[in-house]
């Protein structure tokens, strides 16, 4: 080859093979780097799956395993799959009945909660009115209150109309707590619609309470949406004024009911495990399909101040 | 003028309900509570004696109080501080394109979701002495020679309980991070590229000065919050041991509703409630520009 440099054609293209070769060595060592960033990155992601789903999935182990695999470690996954825990939890305490509870506070909170929260964020939203940011203000400070600041006097003014241990006992004060985070997302929903489409239909003769059922909420139904899982949750899983104003079976709801099993020793971890799993997993279920509209509600609640 | 007028009480008539409400059920508790505190209050006895700031005077000489004082603030710093890096961390992933990203900031929220009584509960389980997976994981890694008792030692059951809290609500500061980092424009990452800044120095001279408004907002809210912790510490180790875990909240309880001092103990709510008022008090002074905006 060197022998014969039969045309000056050929140089420039050996030249160009030269710099070929450079450019896929280091195209090569830059892809070794990316796919090693690619590595990293996926274990950091696994990271943080591990972090946040393990300890749950850890609990459904638990739930499943015989009792004679319950008082060591290892196994760490059941020698045999059991689903007597569950059974348990319905022969032993008819634990179903925590379950209607929670769910009939939860549901009316958030019934209630929405009603009222809608006419309050529409006033907000929509109207002109003196005080509108200082009574704005003193709703978000009132969800800031230490829930044991108040559960003294709301224990004694529920014990003297003899309205411990109802159902209502929990959804009125439920209602006052999650009504700020109610009103300020509804507020900045009902804001975000156009004036326009509500003067039409109020051009068209509707009242103004007519707009907002007819308007304004079906055009909201993100929001109302969002809000109303963010309430349900938060009643759902309240504890304090649970544990303080509800004394029985009848009207006590979960969070009450897992942790009143007993405690430090001789601890049924199995059945625990299986009642927290049973009552936790609609909502993992929940979350997962409706991520979006959680991670909307509460980025609006937070920040959209 | 008449007009302007029929809409102030249009708009007063639809927030009398929530105002009732928060009145009822909020306010007026709070004013009962402040009241109350300072009066003796005697289950036997009928009626109670003004005593003016006495009750007062007693908490600052209580060392029950100034225990459960200290550990509400180191609970409190350590889980917000812990909760705002992890979260951080977990922001700058999510924010990044991969795929089934979607699934994983799913996953993200599940701890977020979950009852705290449950998730007190499951690391009960996980921090158990003789069959936990923590002992267990950590004797195989060689770290422990003998099964630890978590929960029983006093150095470490509150770390475990801010463990437990840390979990529960580091979603929520990464979903507020995440949002905050949504705002920042990635022209401002390309200019800086193009300047020769390299990671470190973009992240620290972009990301952090434009994140920190929403963060110092997130960092307030979960400070607020975990100042009035109560689940985790009463379903994992009701206070103890030796009192090592007892935060101002379980005290408050104990006092109200096992020893029936509605009077101390309401001097106590009293306290915890000036000081969380003051406190947001300042946080909304602190944001006054950001709600005038609007």
């Amino acid at each position: 080859m060197a022998t014969t440099p039969s045309s000056p054609a050929l140089l420039p293209v050996s030249g160009e093979k030269g710099a070929v070769t450079v450019g896929t060595r280091s195209l090569s060592s830059r892809r070794a780097v990316t796919i090693l960033g690619k590595v990293l990155f996926a274990l950091l992601a696994l990271l943080i799956v591990i972090w946040s789903v393990g300890p749950f999935l850890w609990m459904m182990i638990t739930s499943i395993k015989p009792d004679r695999d319950l008082a060591t470690l290892p196994p760490i996954l059941p020698t045999e799959i059991t689903f007597n825990h569950y059974g348990a939890l319905f022969e032993t305490r008819p634990f179903y009945r925590y379950i209607i509870n929670s769910t009939i506070v939860s549901v009316a909170t958030t019934l209630v909660c929405l009603l009222i929260g809608s006419l309050a964020g529409y006033a907000f939203g929509r109207l002109r009115f003196p005080g509108r940011l200082p009574l704005l203000l003193a709703v978000l400070v009132v969800s800031m209150f230490p829930q044991i600041s108040i559960v003294a006097p709301i224990y004694r003014m529920f014990q003297q109309r003899g309205l411990l241990n109802t159902y209502e006992a929990l959804i009125i004060p439920y209602n006052a707590f999650a009504l700020p985070l109610a009103i300020w997302i509804l507020t900045s929903f009902f804001r975000s619609i156009p004036v326009e489409l509500e003067d039409a239909s109020r051009v068209d003769g509707t009242t103004r309470l007519g707009a907002l059922f007819r308007v304004i909420l079906p055009l909201s139904l993100p929001g109302l949406f969002t809000t109303a899982i963010l309430v349900f949750i938060a009643a759902w899983n309240e504890f304090l004024f649970a544990l303080t104003f509800t004394t029985s079976i009848d009207h006590q709801t979960i969070p009450v009911g897992i942790a009143l099993l007993p405690a430090m020793y001789h601890v049924p971890w199995g059945n625990i495990a299986a009642a927290s799993t049973l009552v936790t997993l609609p909502l993992v279920v929940l979350v997962l399909i409706l991520q979006r509209w959680i991670v909307q509600g509460i980025v609006a609640g937070a920040l959209k101040g | 003028m008449r007009h302007r007028y029929s809409e102030h009480l249009f708009a007063f008539a639809l927030l009398l309900p929530a105002f009732v409400l928060i009145v009822a059920v909020a306010l007026m508790p709070a004013s009962e509570t402040l009241w109350t505190s300072l009066h003796k209050v005697s289950m036997i006895l009928p009626g109670s004696d003004f005593i003016g700031l006495g009750n007062y005077e007693r908490l600052l000489r209580d060392g029950r109080f100034w225990n459960a004082w200290r550990n509400t603030l180191y609970f409190t710093a350590a889980s917000v501080a812990l909760e705002t890096l992890i979260g951080l961390a977990i922001a700058l992933v999510l924010s990044q394109n991969f795929p089934l990203r979607g699934l994983v900031r799913a996953a993200v929220l599940v701890p977020w979701a979950i009852p705290t009584v449950v998730s007190s509960r499951l690391w009960g389980l996980i921090f158990n002495t003789d069959f936990g997976l923590a002992n267990y994981l950590l004797r195989s890694a060689g770290i422990l020679e003998s099964n630890k008792n978590w929960l029983g030692e006093i150095g470490w059951a509150l770390n475990v309980t801010v463990l437990v809290d840390v979990w529960k609500t580091t979603p929520f500061m990464a979903l507020l991070i995440m949002a905050g980092l949504s705002t920042i424009p990635g022209d401002l990452y390309e200019a800086a590229r193009v300047d020769g800044a390299n990671m470190l120095q973009r992240f620290f001279q972009i990301t952090v000065p434009l994140l920190l408004p929403v963060m110092l907002v997130a960092v307030m809210l979960r400070a607020l919050d975990a100042f009035r912790v109560f689940d985790v510490i009463y379903v994992m180790t009701g206070g103890g041991p030796a009192d090592s875990t007892e935060v101002m909240s379980t005290l408050t309880y104990k006092i109200l509703f096992s020893a029936t001092q509605f009077g101390y103990g309401s001097t106590l709510a009293g306290a915890m409630f000036i000081t969380l008022l003051g406190v947001s008090l300042v946080f909304l002074y602190a944001l006054r520009n950001r709600l005038e905006v609007d």
